[in-house]
């Protein structure tokens, strides 16, 4: 396919939807599914069709929606209107009131059976109006397994743009402005590892897409790439132009099969279209894209690890200079980048680096998606412009803690991260923020506790995690997430002395400093950061001495 | 054993499964581990006769086909049971009960975490994270997630699904 045949084919599956007047939009994430989506969008599907209805609405199943545990949701569009708990016994009522009647059926609205007033225009409801959607825009708008609805969204415009209005300069000149950083977690900014990777020269490049979300508590990766898998070939394929590779891979979890199965047919229909392949809409532009599954090992997240397994080698990281960027995947320059951060670099090319750089703080630029669960109201999807504060998620968007009870804690960056106390519930979210409170932004879990949970052991589950993810290489890290585990419990136990205490601490520290890798690097963050907020909680649990 | 593997390869719908999929990855090294996922796919764990089968197609010592093998936790060199009970203990989970799920189980079928009943119906596992972290408590059943898990309703479906009683 050539360039105006692109537009041509937008313009015509344009005009072949335009007879729809509703879309019905069903939830297919991985969660509403478990609620029984699927079986609702069949019965959706046969309830517009006995009613005569097919020509003018239009049933889809799409990714996430975002309030997850009110699941299965569905839809309307162009109303905005969004309908919870929808199962095949009340799918008939909503049809009737929304269809027939023309008026929400109003006991089934988002949140009608927890909100006050709900909302028949679900972006008014405070879960979504603090939100800003730029990773996550048209995620639960379109059907992820068709490329027509994509196209229909602005999708590969801004793989034309860059390859026939931009140079792989101009493309990098505007990934740095957007002053977007790594959302895997370390906060690289990600046009310096661009330029970086661009400017060594080599007869092979690779691009690879880090879909390894192995943090407990994180499922944004997941969203992403079941809701809009095309948005990320699309940005990964412009990071190929850019960079000067012809190569993608993509590492996603060997648990998240739904993930996988989207993302392959994605890959299936872009190379059909001419999307992905040779001479890309006509350019000289050739980019192909492999899917790896990964087969559950979270060091694998940690680069170096994800391109020993790529390689089909035990997930060992190893010393790092040389960067990946320099010697990578079989040795040659790779540049690898998180599933949400190529989310965004579709947007940021097709609106400009500065559109994307007035959204956010001076330090940390956009939007970060997180995953909100625990002890809250509303748990799910998220997506907010950096700076917003945890207050405001947990609060407005998360609609506060469960059953009343008192907020204690939120957890963010999983086993590398740290817990936020109650005082600091007004910090903003961005990097820098977290980092000065011990935490750490990662790739976006954020588990909210309340008074039930005791600390030191939440400490202990984090360190139980580390402990079994330790890929073995360096002693620091086999061996002190070990003992920090075995003195955390001996503390929960209440066997423990002040030596004990004092050990962890001195432990604490050494693993830190010295492990090879990320993982056990930041290992000790979630107990230090409990040790800071919670010292109290550790020092009721010891032996008085004699 | 490498002798009567080969009697039985003829046959078997499993071996051509993966004997199909080293032919397209052209018998590369590098394949190692898409091949070991379609080798679980096929027989639900990774037999030790498949395992040097699979080192010999790629020539690849038994060495390294083993220690990539126990490296990743998603593939397993026995069994996990004709039905298997995946219970989620990510971090939302934790906060929400995943080891009162945990202790239920030991207690109505004396299963530990990886371990799988006598007559091999059952196995119990724990995973990382599913992801449905809005669904907590979350668990796997035969491939099926179950989110907001209640414990005796688990042992129900269990029950329902392996008909042990």
């Amino acid at each position: 396919m050539i360039r105006h045949e692109l537009h041509a084919l937008t313009e015509r599956v344009k005009a072949k939807q335009e007879h729809f007047k509703h879309r019905i939009c069903v939830c297919c994430g991985a969660s509403c599914i478990s609620s029984g989506a699927e079986e609702v969008l069949h019965k959706l599907q046969e309830e517009i069709k006995s009613r005569g209805l097919e020509e003018t609405v239009e049933v889809i199943p799409t990714g996430c929606m975002g309030p997850c545990n009110q699941g299965p949701l569905v839809k309307y569009l162009p109303e905005q209107t969004i309908y919870q708990k929808v199962d095949c016994d009340n799918i008939q009522r909503v049809v009737q009131s929304q269809l027939v009647e023309n008026k929400p059926l109003e006991d089934l609205l988002l949140f009608a059976d927890s909100r006050e007033k709900a909302f028949v225009n679900a972006n008014e409801d405070p879960f979504f109006k603090q939100q800003q959607k730029i990773a996550l825009k048209d995620c639960g708008d379109i059907n992820p397994e068709s490329i027509e609805d994509y196209l229909i969204a602005g999708g590969y415009q801004a793989l034309d743009k860059a390859l026939f209005l931009l140079s792989p300069e101009e493309v990098i000149a505007e990934v740095k402005q957007s002053r977007i950083r790594g959302r895997g977690g370390a906060g690289y900014p990600t046009g310096l590892k661009w330029e970086t990777v661009y400017k060594y020269v080599s007869d092979q490049k690779y691009v690879i897409c880090n879909g390894d979300e192995g943090d407990p508590g994180a499922f944004m990766d997941r969203s992403v790439l079941e809701g809009n898998p095309h948005r990320v070939l699309e940005s990964m394929a412009i990071a190929g132009y850019a960079i000067g590779a012809t190569k993608g891979y993509a590492y996603i979890r060997g648990e998240y099969p739904l993930e996988i199965k989207r993302f392959e047919l994605a890959i299936k229909q872009a190379t059909k279209t001419g999307l992905l392949g040779k001479n890309i809409l006509g350019s000289n532009f050739r980019f192909e894209v492999e899917v790896r599954i990964g087969a559950g090992a979270v060091v694998c997240g940690e680069e170096t690890a994800l391109i020993a397994s790529i390689e089909g080698k035990r997930g060992t990281p190893r010393p790092r200079p040389p960067f990946p960027a320099e010697s990578g995947l079989w040795g040659k320059p790779t540049l690898i980048n998180n599933v949400e951060t190529f989310a965004a670099i579709a947007p940021i090319i097709l609106n400009g680096g500065e559109w994307y750089s007035e959204t956010g703080t001076p330090k940390s630029a956009g939007t970060k998606v997180f995953a909100l669960a625990g002890k809250i109201n509303y748990s799910g999807l998220i997506e907010v412009p950096m700076g917003t504060t945890l207050r405001e998620i947990v609060f407005d968007i998360g609609g506060g803690i469960q059953n009343g009870a008192e907020f204690k804690a939120a957890q963010t960056g999983g086993p590398s991260g740290g817990c936020i106390p109650a005082a600091h519930l007004d910090v903003k979210m961005d990097y820098e923020s977290l980092m000065s409170l011990g935490s750490i932004m990662g790739s976006g879990g954020l588990i909210v506790m309340d008074k039930s949970s005791d600390m030191v052991d939440v400490a202990r589950y984090f360190m139980e995690f580390s402990m079994d993810e330790s890929c073995g290489k360096c002693i620091p890290c086999r061996v002190g997430t070990k003992m920090m585990h075995d003195l955390l419990q001996k503390i929960g136990d209440g066997k423990a002395t002040q030596i004990d205490l004092d050990r962890l601490e001195e432990l604490a520290e050494y693993v830190r400093d010295t492990s090879l890798c990320g993982l056990g690097a930041s290992a000790p963050n979630p107990l230090l950061s409990t040790l800071r907020h919670f010292r109290e909680e550790y020092v009721s649990k010891i032996l008085p001495a004699e | 054993m490498v002798v009567s593997f080969k009697e039985s390869a003829k046959t078997d719908p499993r071996i051509k499964l993966i004997a199909a999929r080293m032919k397209k990855e052209g018998f590369k090294p590098d394949s190692l581990i898409e091949i070991l996922h379609t080798a679980q796919g096929a027989y639900g764990y990774l037999p030790k006769d498949i395992l040097l089968y699979i080192a010999q197609s790629l020539r690849l010592p038994l060495s390294r086909v083993f220690s990539t093998v126990t490296f990743y936790h998603f593939f397993s060199l026995k069994s996990k049971g004709e039905h298997t009970c995946i219970v989620c203990t990510g971090t939302a989970c934790y906060v929400k009960g995943a080891q009162a799920l945990l202790n239920k189980l030991e207690s109505s079928f004396g299963l530990k975490p990886g371990q799988v009943t006598a007559d091999n119906k059952l196995g119990v596992q724990v995973a990382r994270c599913i992801g449905a972290c809005g669904l907590a408590p979350a668990a796997v059943i035969d491939n099926e997630v179950a989110g907001k898990v209640d414990a005796e309703e688990l042992i129900q479906t269990i029950n329902m699904k392996t008909g042990i009683v």
